[in-house]
């Protein structure tokens, strides 16, 4: 395998990590989002990850051992939203109530400082192999 | 001559070549569920790459076919042992491959450096001065 793989990798790590964080963003804006029902009501987003394998990757060049890593989709939570008495509220339903989100502001604050994390280390990655790479061109200089 | 002229530098750094792109796809899965984080044994490589092979076989009949000479690594994937075991099935340690990953990169460093001072030295002897 090729040095210039570890790009497609590292990138496609940073890819995936930006996406948590873009949607970690999403949930903590929507925290004290309201609706008139539970349907409507913010549902927190969590994305999934996956291994890319060779046979799922259009790029034939990628070798078993050249591996990245995928975005499979994005689950809701399905944990209860809060509902909260408040008649006065103009969203509030015909029995008073309105629906808060149902996100939870540690497990997002925990997701996104695992996600920056694994974010600096593949830049890191992609750094280093950069590196060797000009100095592999320079040799014999 | 020439086959031989950078040694165990060669082989070494293509090994340490690999080895890269394999942390590499370790750190980029370090938070996938179920990945198995997987590594060279590179003391094992470079054994396999410097011994001869053992006894060669012996061509007695023309309709013979001659061996081609291995030109790949002779070492296989393993699978890394965690210190701690994870929710998700995950394997990776993330600190762990970080510091493999800038030991592998100071080893290719090493290797492309001897080959470097070889090559300075093969110029030097073309040059003659």
């Amino acid at each position: 395998m090729s040095l210039l793989q570890v790009f497609d990798v590292a990138s496609s790590a940073v890819n995936a990590e930006s996406m948590r964080i873009n949607v970690t963003a999403s949930n903590l804006a929507n925290a004290e989002s309201l609706a008139p029902s539970e349907q409507a009501a913010y549902h927190a987003r969590h994305p999934v990850f996956a291994t890319q394998l060779k046979q799922f990757s259009s790029d034939p060049s990628l070798d078993e051992t050249a591996v990245g890593v995928r975005v499979l989709g994005i689950v809701q939570s399905q944990a209860t939203p809060l509902k909260r008495y408040q008649p006065d509220h103009p969203l509030a339903d015909a029995n008073g109530y309105v629906y808060g989100s149902n996100v939870n502001p540690v497990e997002e604050l925990t997701n996104m400082i695992s996600a920056s994390r694994s974010y600096q280390g593949n830049v890191e990655v992609m750094t280093t192999a950069r590196d060797l790479m000009i100095k592999t061109l320079s040799l014999g200089h | 001559m020439f086959e031989t002229i950078f040694g165990i530098h060669e082989r070494a750094l293509y090994a340490a070549a690999d080895r890269v792109g394999v942390l590499a796809a370790n750190i980029a899965n370090a938070d996938t569920p179920n990945f198995k984080a997987r590594d060279f044994d590179f003391k094992a490589v470079l054994a396999g790459e410097t011994a001869d092979g053992g006894l060669p076989m012996t061509r007695t009949n023309a309709g013979h076919i001659a061996l081609a000479p291995d030109t790949s690594l002779s070492g296989e994937l393993k699978y890394r042992v965690p210190f701690q075991p994870s929710l998700d099935g995950n394997t990776v340690e993330t600190p762990v491959e970080s510091a493999q990953f800038a030991e592998n990169a100071i080893r290719y460093q090493t290797s492309l450096d001897a080959i470097s001072r070889k090559v300075s030295l093969l110029s030097l002897a073309i040059a003659g001065q």
